[in-house]
């Protein structure tokens, strides 16, 4: 039998013309971890949708080996029945069920009659639990009372559940901190131990250079290489050579000649509390400053408030029993619903486009004029359909929106166009304080270059920018200045050269001590 | 030359497809009652029989559009016709003065919907099944169960009456004076569209099938108003439907408020996000829907000469069923007034020929049913696979 598990050759997928995979091959060994790196929209996804039978077979052209055997899956059952298991992006667990009930859903244990057998149910769960480490876990709770890190290692272990040879985890840590994305891939390792073969889609390159055996690159549907460990080299600038097919000597462009300005925006004493639990202190004593013309970070790890804390000042959007300052100009201002924040020239794009962005059955046009519709683009109420038209043609070209149409909706767009919709969103609003949370989470190296492009712009037109990242190169990247919150706290202020990885980590684990002292 | 003129585009037909069915449908009765459709008194009586449905519509799709429905609004169609007929018929009170409390009592339905759903958040759903059981209710209390009639002329006019005629051997001159009238703005908005997209370098349409879809649509015009022409002429109820339609048009497609609701429908909580008060948005869509709701038990009241306890029975369920057949999504921000309205007349022209062709109200409901799965599935099936 040959060493590869998994043999994928000649894969070509059409959609309606377009080619998305073209002549794709990918060898898996059998219990080694294989990456996959491709920039968005580059076929990761849709080689992952071949594989487990997503796309039937006949829908695409070449071969797939599985085990020296060729298959031909025509659905998810075929391939899962083989021991293929695919963990999507998006979780698939029921939130009001039960863990034991979600590790064993569509696969449940039974008597022999056919009623379900909750001992055996609860038994096994609790087994399968303790393989991926959350042995103290009560499998009777919910799965909506856990945080996203513990839902994701659940999605592993209802893979376990079944028979699993080969598990494909498409962006498993995306939405999680950097502790849980730890803890991720030592599971990871755990498995490949137990003889478990691992495919991983990421775009946190450093986790693959740490985790993965071997990296197979795709652009533009092209298979274009395989790195192997030990061969050959593994750093990150060599797979971003790979993806972007050249050279990214520097993935955070420089702000040249921005002077920086006198104080826009300064926070005083904010305190705010828990939108249910009114007395849960979510953020205290925030007091912050930024200047025109500088971006000022938010750095902290996931849950650290900070996502509330620029809800809360962006028209009370989050928390209750808010109080506080916030000076504009110069001016107190008080911003009390969201109309109110944008006229007074503030503007928050969310982390969560889909959710909080954008209305993804509406155009381009339509997403782009929205929040600026009542002050720019309407006389005494009616809309001026020309302008609307002229103004997000200009956007579209300015920021490079990847479309023929501005009509085009945007849940057809990638990650990145979708990203730069909502940049434009708030650009038209004319804004001197923009917050960007997360502003290129989920979107490829080239989307996120352009991204900071705009930043930089930003700034030059001398904007207050605050960005919120938990990417921490990306603070040290385009920030000026940052904040560092931990626990709904200001634990320091870091400055150009001052910002580092190792300085911000220990402004977290000092106010944490600080915390315990009090405590 | 650039390059820019020569764009091309072919007519959308799926934007056309309701219209089509709906003229498919008509021919069909046409052909299968021998005629008896086409006659000018039943293309009148098409209008005055569909006109409170259509006004239902026009206020239902502004519901549909935020994703919910409005399920009281036949309750309160009967309980606005109610009002009016009581102060009429037994305090002697002015038509004018018992339309305006008809009108008042509709709002006061509308804001109360609209307090609890938009302040309170209680799902639409459930607030509306209870003014729907309310509303019938107080209706039979306010009608003591008994038939309040007959109603004066000056009130009957708005739902029987017609305008002025100038007879010109017969045929009403009025009716083709409009026709006329529509006819040029036709193709005077045609030539505007054209050339304000060839401005912007936009696609157009090749001309022949311009030409065609406006020849088609000029001659319905024609063919309809000829026939009013040759009954009574222009109807009170078309004027009222023609100008609140005109106006619902314009308020989703041209203004901020428009927009609002369909971002709103679209993703509430962007659209908070973007600066949208969804509550309020919330609240004047079910307000409004009360005061239409008024307007169409006024009419239906004037055209039945009287108010009935059981008026209006089921007239959320026409109105929801022509907002679904004309295009809106279930889930909202997806939908358009006059798709609402071209919806509100297929359930009409269905009904009327049925009725023509001798089947019973009976199999009406079932026809009418198998047409709203029908229309429905084709739609989003067919968008399914274009997707």
């Amino acid at each position: 039998m040959s060493e590869y598990i998994l043999e994928m050759n000649h894969i070509v997928k059409e959609f309606s013309g377009f080619r998305a995979l073209d002549d794709v091959n990918l060898k898996v060994k059998k219990g080694e971890i294989m990456a996959i790196c491709g920039e968005n929209g580059a076929g990761k996804s849709t080689l992952m949708n071949v594989l487990s039978g997503t796309y039937p077979y006949g829908s695409y052209s070449g071969d797939i080996v599985y085990n020296g055997e060729v298959c031909k899956f025509r659905n998810l059952r075929d391939s899962e029945a083989k021991g293929i298991v695919i963990i999507h992006q998006e979780l698939a667990l029921s939130p009001y069920l039960s863990i034991a009930e979600n590790v064993f859903l569509g696969n449940e244990r039974k008597k022999v009659n056919g009623v379900i057998d909750w001992t055996e149910t609860r038994k096994q769960a609790q087994e399968l639990l303790k393989r991926v480490g959350m042995e103290n876990e009560n499998v009777n709770v919910p799965v909506n009372t856990l945080g996203v890190g513990k839902q994701q290692l659940i999605e592993i272990a209802k893979a376990l559940g079944k028979k699993c040879d080969l598990l494909i985890l498409d962006e498993p840590t995306a939405a999680l901190n950097d502790r849980e994305s730890a803890q991720l891939l030592e599971l990871m390792l755990q498995l490949k131990a137990q003889g478990i073969t691992c495919i991983i889609i990421s775009h946190k390159l450093n986790e693959i250079s740490y985790v993965a055996d071997a990296i197979t690159i795709i652009r533009d549907g092209k298979s274009i290489e395989t790195l192997e460990k030990g061969k050959d080299d593994f750093s990150e600038e060599r797979i971003i050579k790979g993806m972007v097919g050249r050279e990214l000597t520097n993935r955070y462009p420089k702000r040249e000649d921005c002077p920086i300005g006198d104080v826009i925006f300064e926070v005083r004493n904010w305190n705010v509390f828990h939108p249910d639990d009114a007395n849960r202190q979510m953020l205290k004593d925030i007091n912050l400053q930024v200047r025109a013309g500088e971006v000022v970070g938010l750095a902290g790890l996931m849950g650290a408030g900070r996502t509330e804390l620029a809800m809360s000042l962006f028209g009370r959007s989050y928390g209750q029993k808010i109080t506080g300052d916030i000076f504009i100009k110069g001016e107190q201002v008080d911003l009390k619903d969201v109309r109110t924040a944008i006229k007074h020239r503030m503007a928050y794009v969310s982390e969560d486009r889909k959710t909080y962005g954008l209305v993804l059955i509406d155009s381009i046009k339509f997403n782009m004029t929205l929040s600026a519709l009542r002050e720019f683009f309407s006389k005494r109420g009616v809309v001026d359909h020309n302008l609307e038209k002229v103004r997000s043609e200009e956007y579209r070209t300015k920021i490079n929106v990847k479309t023929n149409t501005i009509d085009q909706t945007v849940g057809s767009l990638s990650g990145g166009n979708q990203q730069k919709v909502v940049l434009a969103k708030w650009m038209l609003t004319e804004p001197d304080v923009l917050i960007l949370d997360e502003p290129t989470r989920g979107i490829d190296v080239g989307a996120k270059y352009e991204i900071y492009c705009v930043i930089n712009e930003l700034a030059k037109a001398g904007k207050a920018v605050i960005v919120i990242s938990s990417e921490m190169p990306e603070i040290i990247g385009t920030c000026d200045r940052t904040y560092v919150i931990n626990e709904g706290e200001i634990a320091g202020e870091l400055k150009g050269d001052e910002i580092t990885q190792e300085a911000i980590m220990g402004c977290i684990m000092a106010h944490n001590r600080k915390e315990e002292v009090e405590a | 030359m650039s390059n820019k003129t020569s764009k091309k585009a072919t007519l959308n037909m799926r934007q056309y497809g309701m219209m089509i069915m709906l003229i498919v449908v008509y021919v069909f009765f046409a052909i299968l009652t021998g005629g008896k459709n086409l006659t000018p008194m039943n293309i009148n009586n098409l209008i005055m029989q569909n006109g409170y449905v259509v006004i239902l519509a026009v206020g239902m799709l502004l519901c549909v559009l935020t994703g919910n429905v409005d399920l009281g609004v036949g309750s309160v169609v009967a309980t606005c016709g109610a009002v009016a007929g009581t102060l009429i018929v037994d305090f002697g009170v002015s038509t004018p003065l018992a339309m305006l409390a008809a009108l008042a009592v509709g709002a006061a339905f509308g804001v109360f919907v609209g307090f609890f759903v938009s302040e309170l958040e209680i799902p639409p759903f459930i607030v509306t099944l209870a003014t729907m059981l309310m509303g019938r209710g107080l209706c039979y209390v306010i009608l003591k169960a008994q038939t309040k009639g007959p109603l004066p002329a000056s009130y009957n006019w708005i739902g029987t009456g017609f305008l002025p005629t100038i007879p010109v051997g017969g045929v009403d001159l009025i009716c083709l004076i409009v026709a006329a009238v529509i006819s040029v703005l036709i193709v005077l908005g045609e030539m505007k569209a054209v050339a304000t997209a060839k401005k912007h370098g936009l696609p157009v349409a090749p001309v022949w099938q311009l030409i065609l879809k406006d020849a088609v649509i000029i001659g319905i015009v024609w063919f309809f108003f000829w026939k009013l022409a040759n009954y009574n002429g222009i109807p009170v109820v078309l004027v009222l439907m023609a100008i609140l339609v005109g106006i619902y048009h314009f308020i989703t497609t041209n203004t901020v408020a428009g927009r609002q609701v369909y971002a709103m429908g679209g993703n509430a909580k962007a659209a908070r996000l973007s600066g949208i008060n969804t509550k309020r948005v919330f609240f004047w869509v079910y307000a409004n829907m009360g005061l239409l709701a008024a307007v169409a038990g006024i009419v239906l009241s004037a055209r039945n000469q009287s108010a009935t306890p059981k008026a209006g029975d089921s007239f959320e369920m026409d109105a929801i069923a022509s907002c679904y057949i004309g295009g809106a999504a279930t889930s909202g921000g997806v939908g358009t007034i006059i798709g609402a309205v071209v919806g509100a007349f297929i359930m009409g022209i269905l009904n009327n020929g049925m009725s023509l062709a001798g089947y019973d109200t009976n199999i009406q409901k079932i026809v009418k049913g198998m047409v709203l799965l029908g229309a429905v599935t084709v739609d989003l099936v067919s968008k399914r696979k274009k997707g």
